[in-house]
């Protein structure tokens, strides 16, 4: 509750103190003042059970300790993404206080969406998170691929949303209960009625829709790609972990009993998003975009927790959100400040940069799945939760197979960073497109720390889940 | 040893480990060589210590477990049994030998390299000495990192894609193992803290029907097939021995592929004996293939590195075989020859460093009368030559005719299959002895000289090593005595 409420009045403060804020640097400090004051405030919630206000929410809303140690997770990664890139977020363009205002309102999403306990908060939920995203798609205005990518997710994710409305208004329809909430849907387990399955089926498309999974992941290449890069980096993190949340929330509070009845088409969903993000990867030439395919097969992974449905699945999709946010946020971090987003723009970064590369080798491992990484223990977490599950032995190899595929494109930065010659001839652009700042390369030291130390202690995190 | 605490095992892990993290600090190259040789010494130090302290029946001393994921039934569980122990010995011996006689070579960042040697040697022996079935597969993975940033930074001309092959073989027969490994993880029984256990223990006496060992077994045969290589998945092994870098070569050859054995004596053989004795004959008849397959490659190779691989690869084949022979004798005989091979095969690649370090070629076809020039390398050579042929007095002698023997046991048409790479063996070591160490002197090989002192010393440990085992090869076969009654019991 304190996250929600917080992150929403922080996001007024930030639009209006727009037009108090003198120099362009400023807000970033108010926006990393306030994100901390809420990461503590949800933190004390999570500690003590109670929140700082007391709202009579009708039981629309649920905190638990999953809900709040995940927006725990994402308050933190967000934090950890500001502190990063503040700098860059000021470069994007001129309304600086307005896109921390709006990350702040995304942020709200995001805890509204994890912790929804009624179908109308759940669509608020990811309402409230998708729509300043498309205005943060198109900030860079002068920008035609930003632009473009603007109305493209604008344009897809109303569909979607319309789509998840209709599931809504089917299910609402289909029970006799008379009632949005998620206890009231929960018929048991005998064989669904046709309006409810009509209107699962929706929801299952909207939710796939919105975490990219094939085949309603269109969007995403595009969208990532034309989206300013520390944009691409929250969206393609924190936002998809949202989005995750709330699928596997709604799936198992809500259908969770009828799971074999809608099982089959998890698995095509997650064979296929496996199938087209590890191979439309491997040909990408942009890091950026390979980065994007990437995100759509660290999807398919976490689809298995959907798959799966049991407690493995609930602590490990923890475990995966934060080490795929931490990864991908502190490698994206580092392209950033590159000069070229192509593979061969990390030719000889290790020569230059040797500790830059060291990091990034860490976050690419932990990606890969390489063990002492964060990445291994999710990955093994999901893996573990899929085989307890017991249906579809098939799938849990085929994921694993297409995990060395990804072991490919992964490592093709690695090798362009370590093993291969930067251009040098002369006048060629310098690696990296401005000095690193000493704050900026000990939190990338810090991060790949967290996700060493991750590596070996994940019940650091997962025993918040039983607090 | 230091109370409960920190055990040899531990010590085995830490000592390369730490000393691997301080390596990479020191910047100048003469003192990281002399800091890596001595904690290889160390290290080696630990490992006979190890089978000191073992002789005395005080296993309690070599085991140890920290909780590590209490509520996963993980933990930090080390120990030294009969095999972990000859291969800890192996690892221990292979390191100082390796690093004296590469001393010689000079490497780019010297620093990183011996730091990244030492971290491998850190994973290699947490392989050995794991009694965990998770910190195993840590280990198992975490093995192979250093050595991929070892070949692909100071390796051949075509060491990024050669190396790279190696990796997604092996990283994706380690994620079918890790899907066996939790697979039986969940079949095991409850312990104090968590709902199943991933100790050996629990493997080990996990109750598995035949149906279920039948898939588990292929998932754990590919991972250590892949590793071992065994005929159909060895292809990245020619390149990758080829374009690595000659020390990164040794520990590949002279120990990673130990991994792959290791694994089938350690996890695969007691889960899964109905699966193994169901499967024997595909194994075997796939070994078989493989030895007499490389050994006619091995004939006709050029190029001394890849002679010596696929030399290797039928060695290897054959000590599969006998394991999945599962007759007392083969188990005994792969026992003291991966031992054997491991210095053997080190040996060869000694020799073929030093030919390459002062000639810059290794065609056989462009070699000949080294003899003339460098008369101690030529008999050293000879003698490791002939033990890789495994004549009498020899060390491999001992290790390949109880494995013969074995197999004999097992079915007489595998050993007379098995038995003319014998011949073959001869055919292709007698053969490149003959030529690059023989015959007339030319114009690329007028320069040679006679070896530094050093290698000389190197190269006679080695060859002490050859004859003390091939002479008295009782106390190696003694110290794997139990492992190998335990198999045999889990096997009937």
């Amino acid at each position: 509750m304190n996250a929600i409420i917080l992150t929403a009045i922080w996001g007024i403060v930030m639009m209006f103190g727009g037009v108090f804020f003198k120099s362009k640097s400023t807000p970033k400090y108010w926006a990393i003042a306030g994100l901390v004051l809420v990461f503590l405030s949800n933190g004390y919630e999570l500690l003590n059970g109670v929140p700082f206000f007391e709202i009579d929410v009708k039981n629309m809303l649920h905190f638990n300790s999953f809900n709040l140690t995940f927006i725990a997770v994402a308050l933190f990664c967000t934090l950890l993404f500001f502190l990063l890139n503040g700098r860059d977020i000021e470069k994007v363009g001129e309304n600086v206080s307005e896109y921390f205002a709006l990350l702040f309102f995304v942020l709200c999403g995001v805890a509204i969406a994890a912790s929804f306990n009624s179908l109308l908060t759940l669509f608020l939920g990811i309402e409230i998170l998708s729509i300043p995203l498309y205005i943060l798609t198109g900030s860079d205005k002068r920008n035609l691929k930003s632009n473009e990518a603007a109305l493209k997710y604008f344009l897809m994710g109303s569909f979607s949303t319309g789509i998840m409305l209709m599931g809504i208004a089917f299910i609402y329809g289909g029970n006799s209960n008379g009632s949005f909430l998620i206890d009231n849907i929960n018929l048991g387990e005998g064989v669904m009625p046709p309006m409810i399955a009509v209107g699962l089926v929706f929801l299952l498309i909207a939710m796939s829709f919105k975490v990219s999974a094939a085949p309603f992941h269109f969007w995403t290449p595009d969208v990532y790609d034309g989206a300013p890069t520390v944009f691409t980096s929250f969206m393609a993190t924190i936002v998809k972990a949202a989005g995750f949340i709330a699928f596997i929330r709604l799936f198992d509070n809500a259908f969770g009993k009828t799971q074999a009845q809608w099982q089959t088409l998890i698995v095509v969903i997650t064979a296929a998003t496996l199938l087209i993000g590890n191979l439309t990867a491997v040909f990408q030439q942009s890091v950026k975009r390979m980065l994007a395919y990437s995100s759509i097969a660290q999807a398919g992974f976490m689809l298995l927790a959907i798959f799966a449905l049991n407690d493995y699945a609930k602590e490990g999709l923890i475990l995966y959100t934060a080490a795929y946010s931490l990864a991908t946020i502190g490698i994206f971090a580092i392209l950033i400040k590159m000069s070229d987003y192509t593979i061969d723009g990390f030719n000889g970064l290790a020569k230059q940069y040797p500790a830059i590369a060291v990091c990034a080798t860490v976050f690419l491992l932990s990606l890969t799945g390489i063990p002492l990484t964060a990445g291994f223990q999710s990955k093994f977490y999901m893996l573990l939760a899929a085989i307890k599950n017991g249906q579809q032995n098939w799938l849990v190899i085929f994921a694993v197979l297409m995990a060395a595929v990804s072991a490919y494109y992964y490592f093709k930065i690695i090798q362009a960073m370590f093993f291969k010659e930067d251009n040098q001839q002369a006048g060629a652009p310098a690696i990296m497109v401005e000095k690193l700042t000493p704050a900026f390369t000990y939190l990338l030291y810090f991060t790949a720390l967290l996700i060493v130390v991750l590596g070996l202690f994940p019940n650091l995190l997962t025993t918040w889940l039983y607090y | 040893m230091f109370g409960n605490y920190i055990t040899i095992p531990h010590l085995l892990i830490f000592v390369p480990l730490i000393a691997g993290l301080i390596a990479f600090l020191i910047k100048d190259e003469s003192k990281v060589k002399a800091w890596s040789l001595f904690a290889a010494i160390v290290t080696l130090g630990v490992s006979v210590a190890g089978i000191y302290f073992s002789k005395n029946n005080d296993l309690s001393g070599l085991t140890f477990g920290y909780e590590w994921l209490k509520y996963l039934g993980a933990s930090f569980a080390v120990s030294l049994d009969g095999v972990g122990r000859i291969l800890t010995l192996l690892t221990g011996l292979s390191f100082p030998i390796i690093f004296i006689a590469t001393n010689n070579s000079s490497y780019k960042n010297p620093h990183l390299f011996y730091g990244l040697m030492l971290l491998s040697l850190a994973g290699l022996m947490g392989v050995f000495v794991a009694t965990d079935c998770l910190l195993f597969y840590f280990f198992w993975e975490l093995a192979l990192i250093p050595v991929y940033f070892l070949c692909s930074r100071w390796g051949g001309e075509k060491r990024i894609q050669a190396t790279f092959k190696f990796f997604i073989y092996t990283f994706a027969g380690s994620l079918l193992m890790l899907i066996g490994i939790i697979y039986t993880y969940l079949q095991t029984g409850p312990t104090a803290f968590a709902p199943h256990s991933f100790a050996l223990s629990a493997f080990q006496n996990v109750l598995l029907q035949p149906a279920q060992q039948q898939w588990l077994f292929w998932l754990f045969f590919v991972a250590f097939a892949i590793k071992m290589p065994i005929f159909p998945f060895h292809t990245w092994q020619p390149d990758t021995y080829e374009q690595s870098p000659t020390a990164v070569t040794m520990v590949l050859s002279g120990i990673m592929v130990k991994m792959g054995l290791f694994g089938v004596i350690r996890w695969l053989l007691p889960i899964f004996p109905a699966a193994v004795l169901q499967y024997d004959n595909i194994v075997i008849g796939l070994c078989v293939i493989g030895i007499i397959y490389a050994s006619l490659i091995a004939i006709r190779q050029d190029d001394l590195k890849r002679l010596v691989a696929y030399s290797s690869i039928a060695h290897i084949g054959l000590m599969c075989a006998s394991l999945f022979s599962a007759k007392q004798l083969a188990i005994e005989g792969v026992m003291i020859q991966m031992f054997n091979h491991g210095i053997n095969i080190i040996g060869l690649w000694i020799v073929i460093e030093l030919i390459e370090r002062q000639l810059g070629i290794r065609k056989i076809s462009q070699l000949g009368g080294i003899a003339n020039k460098a008369p101690i390398l030529t008999i050293s050579l000879v003698v490791i030559a002939l033990a890789n042929i495994a004549l009498p007095l020899t060390n491999s002698f001992i290790g390949e005719f109880l494995m013969f023997a074995g197999l004999y046991q097992f079915n007489v048409w595998y050993t007379v299959v098995a038995g003319i790479s014998i011949i073959l063996a001869a055919i292709y070591t007698l053969n490149m002895v003959q030529k690059v160490f023989y015959g007339e002197v030319n114009t690329l090989t007028v320069a040679t000289q006679e070896i530094a002192f050093s290698e000389k010393a190197i190269l006679a440990v080695i060859i002490v090593a050859i004859f003390l085992v091939g002479l008295f090869p009782q106390p190696l076969l003694q110290l794997t005595n139990e492992s190998v009654a335990f198999l045999l019991t889990k096997l009937k």
